[in-house]
């Protein structure tokens, strides 16, 4: 059964915008190899017929019409931001120069 | 900043192959969002139409827009696709603040449409096949603003503002296989094929499609291979492009440089590039981080959407005539060439002229009028056609009156122009103007026998066998009438006064 690797591990750390130092590096490896494992039990079980479950519900097709609902109002919205400017979300900056 | 090295597009085609691959986003013209029920009408304040939903707050949960749904459908069937039976949503994370959830809902692997194709006219008649990939569900992104840089510009801002009112919109794209044998003309059907998937969206009613607001986007994936050769060359991705000019200079450009780059001996950069309106050009984004980086996996506040049968088959039997058949039966029943169709098209005139055809004038006298003195207006004016203000009914009016002989073209014109400046419907105009041609027979005889005595000399050289003169004297009667007499009939009164052969 195939792990995941310490590089992968550094490589989901900057898509998640994670630092991590070289020593959590390792540790998460070796924690994130044992959860993979673990799950990857699941389909040694199922057989083929069986498909992969992403909802714990039989359920399909749950849809609402098009109707407007109230929406919260700007003020409401921005009330968790944690800077605001002209009503809108402030965010730092996102890319430096090129 | 170091200026882009082109090779003429003969050159560059002369040489390569460009195959491409064209993704339109569309925004449905839904009420809501697609996942929660905040409103989606253009222009209200920033941030005053969202909810938790499309905040992506914790504790809240999506739940589909049906009409979203059933207008993906639609669009999957009017490009010939397969419609899923079963299928997913699934979360395209990335980390960036115009989606405050950090993910996007969208579909991977299961999309609700597949394999289908899209026929296109280019503009000489050729029909050219594009195939479709997919069509898939998702949702729209916030809008930022970049503060503190130059010119607005992302790179450099200080800091971005979001506006969220956009977040969670309706968004279908549009998928094409790749585009192979299209050759020079890429550039071509690259252009036809985003215009009559706009105005297959149109028909089917389910968005505007207006690309100046951003209601229909195109990417456009280019890439060369060696004449002669199968495999596809490394590509590029201009986003964003905005209007079907664009789209086909976009394309163009490409094939330049990406010749430019070949032939040099260099390799072309898989990356995101920035089309500029103001001279076409293109120049390098980031560069394009790969699929899996996205890391999708299935939405799990989402269940399955999985349309019956007989939804679909519903759905299908509601599609209107598909453009491109209408277009030709349009042409055909008017009897005009594949070039006029398509200038017709191009002004916006289809439907108008169809409407005033429908109101009783003929397709001639509709055409003319609309793609004549209105689109000359309309162009003059600086505004659509469709937003003259005068309607088919008032322009079908005109029409009969000249069709009756009460006006001929020249007072029609004046008819028009009083409609337009909102004197009132063709009738009262003609009431109010007193525009109607002379008909009385007794009038228009001793007008026509006062411009012979007035010009003798020109009577003799018609009586002497030059007919062609005759134009003169009917200019005479015209003027003394104030252009409201019939010129066919003046001459024919003319021409038999003169005891001459028509
Ligand atoms: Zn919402």
């Amino acid at each position: 059964m195939p792990g995941i690797t310490r590089e992968e591990v550094a490589h989901l750390a900057r898509l998640a915008r994670l630092e991590l130092k070289d020593e959590e590096l390792d540790h998460f490896a070796t924690q994130l190899d044992d959860i993979i494992g673990a799950v990857a039990r699941v389909s040694e079980v199922a057989d083929q017929d069986v498909p992969p479950t992403s909802h714990p519900l039989p359920l399909t097709n749950v849809m609402r019409p098009d109707e407007v609902r109230p929406s919260l109002t700007p003020e409401q919205a921005l009330s968790g931001a944690p800077a605001q400017e002209q009503q809108r979300f402030k965010v730092p900056q996102i890319l430096g120069e090129e | 900043m170091t200026v882009t090295d082109l090779v003429s597009y003969e050159d560059a085609l002369a040489a390569y192959d460009p195959v491409m691959g064209l993704e339109v986003h569309v925004e449905l013209g839904t009420k809501t969002k697609m996942f929660c029920g905040c409103s989606t009408a253009l222009g209200a304040d920033a941030n005053a139409q969202t909810c938790p939903t499309c905040l992506g707050l914790p504790g809240s949960l999506p739940v589909v827009n049906a009409t979203g749904v059933e207008s993906a459908i639609k669009i999957g069937l009017a490009l010939n696709c397969t419609i899923a039976d079963w299928c997913r949503f699934a979360r395209k994370n990335y980390f960036y603040p115009d989606m405050p959830k950090n993910f996007q809902t969208s579909q991977y692997d299961e999309p609700i449409a597949f394999d289908g194709y899209l026929d296109v006219q280019l503009e000489d008649g050729e029909v050219f096949r594009v195939h479709i990939e997919r069509a898939h569900m998702e949702e729209d992104t916030g809008k930022s603003t970049h503060v503190g840089g130059a010119t607005g510009r992302i790179h450099g801002a200080r800091h971005s503002l979001l506006d969220y009112n956009r977040a969670g919109i309706p968004l279908i794209e549009i998928v094409t296989k790749p585009i192979e044998g299209a050759g020079e003309r890429a550039p071509e059907v690259a252009k036809a094929y985003v215009a009559e998937l706009r105005e297959l969206i149109k028909a089917l009613g389910v968005s505007e499609a207006r690309m100046e607001q951003g209601q229909m986007r195109c990417d456009v994936n280019l890439s060369l291979r060696p004449n002669g050769t199968e495999k596809f060359g490394t590509r590029s991705e201009t986003k964003n492009v905005n209007s079907l000019r664009s789209v086909e200079r976009a394309a163009r450009f490409e094939i330049q440089r990406h010749a430019a780059v070949l032939s040099s001996g260099g390799k072309i950069v898989q990356e995101t590039r920035h089309f500029h309106e103001e001279d076409g050009s293109t120049t390098p984004g980031r560069i394009k981080e790969e699929a899996e980086d996205y890391r999708y996996f299935p939405e799990p506040d989402l269940v399955p959407v999985a349309p019956s049968r007989e939804w679909v088959e519903e759905l299908r039997a509601t599609l209107p005539e598909l453009p491109r058949v209408r277009r030709n039966r349009l042409r055909e029943e008017w009897g005009v060439s594949e070039h006029d169709m398509q200038s017709i098209l191009n002004a916006g005139a289809v439907d108008l002229i169809v409407a005033t055809v429908e109101a009783g004038a003929d397709a001639a006298a509709a055409r003319k009028w609309w793609m004549g003195e209105l689109a000359r207006r309309a162009n003059e004016d600086g505004v659509e056609l469709a937003a003259l203000p005068i309607t088919p009914v008032q322009v079908a009016r005109v029409a009969e009156l000249v069709a009756k002989g009460d006006l001929n073209d020249k007072l029609a014109r004046q008819v028009i122009e009083g409609v337009l400046a909102g004197e009132g419907d063709p009738d009262t105009v003609v009431e109010k103007r007193g525009l109607k041609v002379v008909s009385d027979e007794g009038a228009l005889g001793t007008a026509v026998d006062e411009a012979i005595a007035a010009n003798a000399a020109i009577a003799d050289k018609i009586r002497g066998g030059k007919v062609a003169a005759a134009g003169a004297l009917v200019g005479a009667v015209m003027k003394a009438t104030r252009g409201q007499a019939d010129a066919a009939r003046v001459r024919e009164l003319i021409l038999e006064k003169l005891g001459v052969e028509g």
